[in-house]
């Protein structure tokens, strides 16, 4: 059992909770995911870890009700246990000294995952431009934490009720024609990953997006998360989560994320 | 010797009074035993075991059948050589317990392998009846009988002279492997504790054979006994991720080894094989075997299809067919690209699952999926083979008849062609060395390169039997056993 010592609403259906978990909390870098089930007969679900603290042994999660699992762990109290957390899981992010600025683009939740790496690539000396995108204000997520590892922070929202209005790519290309970006980090929503994509493409800056793809036991056995980058079938769980984004089919994976809604 | 010792072996007393009570000709007479099962109609609407096990009257029926040979060559086609007719003829004379003791003294899971090993290929297939033109004597129910007797009579019992070494060892896997070291080294006195990176222990015996094949009870019952010789175990732990290799020998191991198993489900690489509703037969068996899908209060989903095909002839593939035939499908369908004949999996399987409805459509290679508007696979293309010379393997390689591709409807594909090694360890521990085929390289004593690891079962052999990763677990125990205490 995983113990929950702390819940944070960010909005009414995203929490964050801090989870003990030693072994993870050590093992765990920038990139990682764990696979956690919320009760006896719960559902594996993937879920990437946005902070880790070694000292006190928890990890920091970020998770958005969207179906039956993802609410029950969202309706957990700090108190409250996970019955199952395994990892870290997936490779980690290749963290380095870039030669011009690292561009950060978070959609929703993926903030969360994004964090970590922001916070590595600017540890690593790099100028760091972060972009975050919602739909409106509530559903923007960590801004001081990723404000405080980054040089600029860029806020979009779909309704103008923070930021600027508009799509993330409008604030991730305006950074693109004014400063030197070599490389782009874009984790979100997969259809808003595939227009990061597309526009880094343009410009020919080497992006990489992480995906959450739909798993089972996140340590290659199931091939439930399979995606086709540069045309051929790679594993999210062993081979990813993070992909070039240039190379990634997303039409058929939101196809494939669709397999299990409920009709 | 001791008393206890004199009176096993061919030559005892009461062996050879067994062997002159009835001459062989009567014996070979008798009819081989069939094997009381549940009734097709009801089993698929179920998730019972199919065979019932074997009467203690039809056992020692079965066991009067063995000749006792000077020369068994059953012995010979097991993978771990059990005395075969040693326990063969302790349930004869009525001491099932006997029986089951020999067993365990050659396998650690004899109630797991007297019911998924592929006998008519191993020790079955080289007793003499079949040079009498006879059904073999039936080993496999029999080495069920007697550790399903052993069970049921209670847990086994702790030996009592077990002398604690205090010298820890890990395990990285908790299937047929690494159960079977576990225990061996429990036994020669090591502190053990398992690794599993799934939620429950028990490895493939639990998320990959279903129930109806070998029932949970069986498993836990196993897991009970290495407990009682103090076995640990933990789950939720991925080794080489969770816990590095550095991270174990800080934590005082003086040994490893690592039964990870088979990996990652492979694909064909056709058209459409990414389409909803395509899978492979390790996510639909973990899925409903480990997950529990399709029962009341799982909260895992599982796609029920209609018509089902299983692509592949492996017992896999039969584990898959059969359990869409209990998840509901009308129509379930083996398609297989050779013939009957050349089918991999155990012939049991075949047979239950053609009692149960199943479809073979063989000589069928199947060449691009269709979807409908929502991504859902919907038909699928088959191109009819023939059985040309064969190939490296011995088997008749079937090549396709030209313009003859037939439709299929469809609306879920389970992929059962096989797997590569999983990728896991060997990436996360420097210096590993691993085959061109990625499983992870051993010498004789099942010895990594890396003089503390040693590796058996799946992720040596690539894709094997319970049986052989078991025997790996035995022997890299008396290897490693060995080595540790010499240093000690």
């Amino acid at each position: 059992m995983y113990r929950i010592v702390e819940k944070t609403h960010f909005s009414d259906k995203v929490v964050k909770l801090v989870v003990v978990a030693p072994e993870v909390a050590h093992a765990r870098k920038p990139g990682h995911f764990v696979i956690v089930r919320c009760g006896e007969s719960g559902e594996r679900i993937p879920l990437t870890i946005a902070d880790a603290d070694e000292r006190t042994g928890t990890i920091t999660l970020v998770v958005q009700a969207v179906g039956d699992s993802t609410r029950a762990i969202c309706a957990l109290e700090a108190g409250d246990s996970l019955h199952d957390v395994v990892g870290p899981l997936g490779r980690a992010t290749d963290i380095g000294l870039r030669d011009g600025t690292v561009l950060c683009c978070g959609g929703g939740v993926g903030v969360a995952p994004l964090l970590p790496i922001i916070k590595a690539f600017k540890q690593a000396g790099n100028r760091v431009v972060s972009v975050l995108a919602a739909r409106n204000k509530d559903l923007i997520i960590l801004q001081d934490e990723v404000a405080a590892y980054s040089d600029e922070v860029v806020i979009m929202t779909d309704d103008g009720s923070a930021g600027r209005k508009g799509l993330v790519t409008a604030g991730a290309e305006e950074v693109i024609q004014r400063e030197h970006v070599a490389e782009c980090v874009a984790i979100g929503p997969a259809v808003m990953m595939k227009f990061v994509a597309l526009l880094t493409k343009k410009y020919d800056i080497p992006t990489i997006c992480s995906l959450n793809t739909i798993m089972v036991d996140g340590t290659g056995m199931c091939g439930a998360c399979r995606v086709t980058v540069g045309g051929k079938n790679r594993f999210v769980c062993v081979d990813g989560p993070e992909f070039d984004a240039h190379q990634v089919d997303f039409d058929e994976m939101m196809m494939r994320m669709r397999a299990y809604d409920k009709k | 010797m001791t008393d206890r010792h004199n009176d096993q072996g061919r030559n005892a007393a009461w062996r050879q009074t067994l062997r002159d009570a009835m001459p062989a000709k009567e014996r070979t007479a008798i009819p081989r035993t069939v094997m009381p099962q549940l009734d097709p109609a009801y089993r698929i609407t179920t998730n019972e075991e199919v065979n019932q096990g074997l009467t203690a009257e039809q056992a020692v029926t079965e066991a009067t059948r063995c000749l006792d040979c000077p020369t068994p060559t059953c012995i010979e086609g097991c993978p771990v050589n059990i005395a075969i007719p040693d326990f063969i003829k302790n349930i004869q004379r009525g001491e099932v317990l006997r029986a089951a003791a020999i067993l365990k003294q050659t396998s650690a899971l004899p109630a797991v392998c007297g019911r998924v090993c592929p006998q008519e290929r191993q020790c079955e297939s080289r007793c003499i009846y079949n040079k009498m033109k006879k059904e073999p004597v039936a080993i496999g129910y029999l080495e069920r009988f007697a550790a399903d007797r052993e069970r049921a009579a209670g847990p086994a019992p702790v030996p009592a002279d077990i002398v604690r070494n205090g010298i820890r060892v890990a395990v990285a896997g908790s299937g047929p492997a690494g159960l079977s070291f576990a225990g061996d080294m429990a036994k020669r006195g090591f502190d053990v504790d398992v690794f599993e990176a799934l939620h429950e222990i028990g490895g493939v015996l639990k998320y990959g054979i279903p129930e109806f094949r070998l029932p949970n009870s069986v498993v836990d019952a196993e897991l009970d006994n290495l407990r009682a010789l103090g076995v640990k175990f933990h789950t939720n732990t991925v080794i080489g991720k969770t816990l590095s290799y550095d991270d174990l020998l800080n934590m005082g191991f003086k040994g490893i080894f690592v039964a990870s198993g088979a990996g990652l489900p492979r694909f064909m690489g056709i058209p459409g094989e990414n389409l909803s509703g395509v899978m492979s037969s390790n996510e639909y068996l973990t899925r409903i075997n480990l997950m529990g899908a399709g029962r009341p209060g799982s909260a895992t989903p599982v796609l029920k299809g209609r018509r089902v095909a299983v692509i592949g002839g492996g017992n896999t593939a039969m584990d898959s067919v059969r359990t869409a035939r209990r998840m509901g499908a009308e129509r379930a369908m083996i398609i297989y690209r050779r013939g009957l004949e050349e089918m991999p999996a155990r012939v049991e399987e075949v047979h239950h699952a053609r009692e149960e409805g199943v479809e073979f459509l063989t000589l069928c290679n199947p060449v691009r999926y269709e979807g409908d508007e929502s991504g859902r696979v919907c038909r699928m293309y088959v191109q009819r083979m023939e059985l040309g010379e064969p190939d490296a393997s011995g088997r008749r390689s079937p090549v396709p008849i030209e313009g003859a591709v037939d439709e299929i409807e469809v609306d879920q594909v389970i992929v059962s062609v096989g797997v590569s090694p999983n990728p896991l360890i060997p990436d996360n521990i420097a210096g590993l060395n691993v085959t061109p085929r990625g499983t992870v390289a051993v010498d004789g004593n099942h010895c990594s390169s890396i003089p503390t690891i040693y590796a058996g079962g799946d992720i040596v052999r690539g894709g094997a039997t319970v049986i052989l990763a078991m025997g790996d677990g035995r022997q890299a125990a008396a290897s490693m056993a060995e080595k540790l205490l010499e240093n000690a």
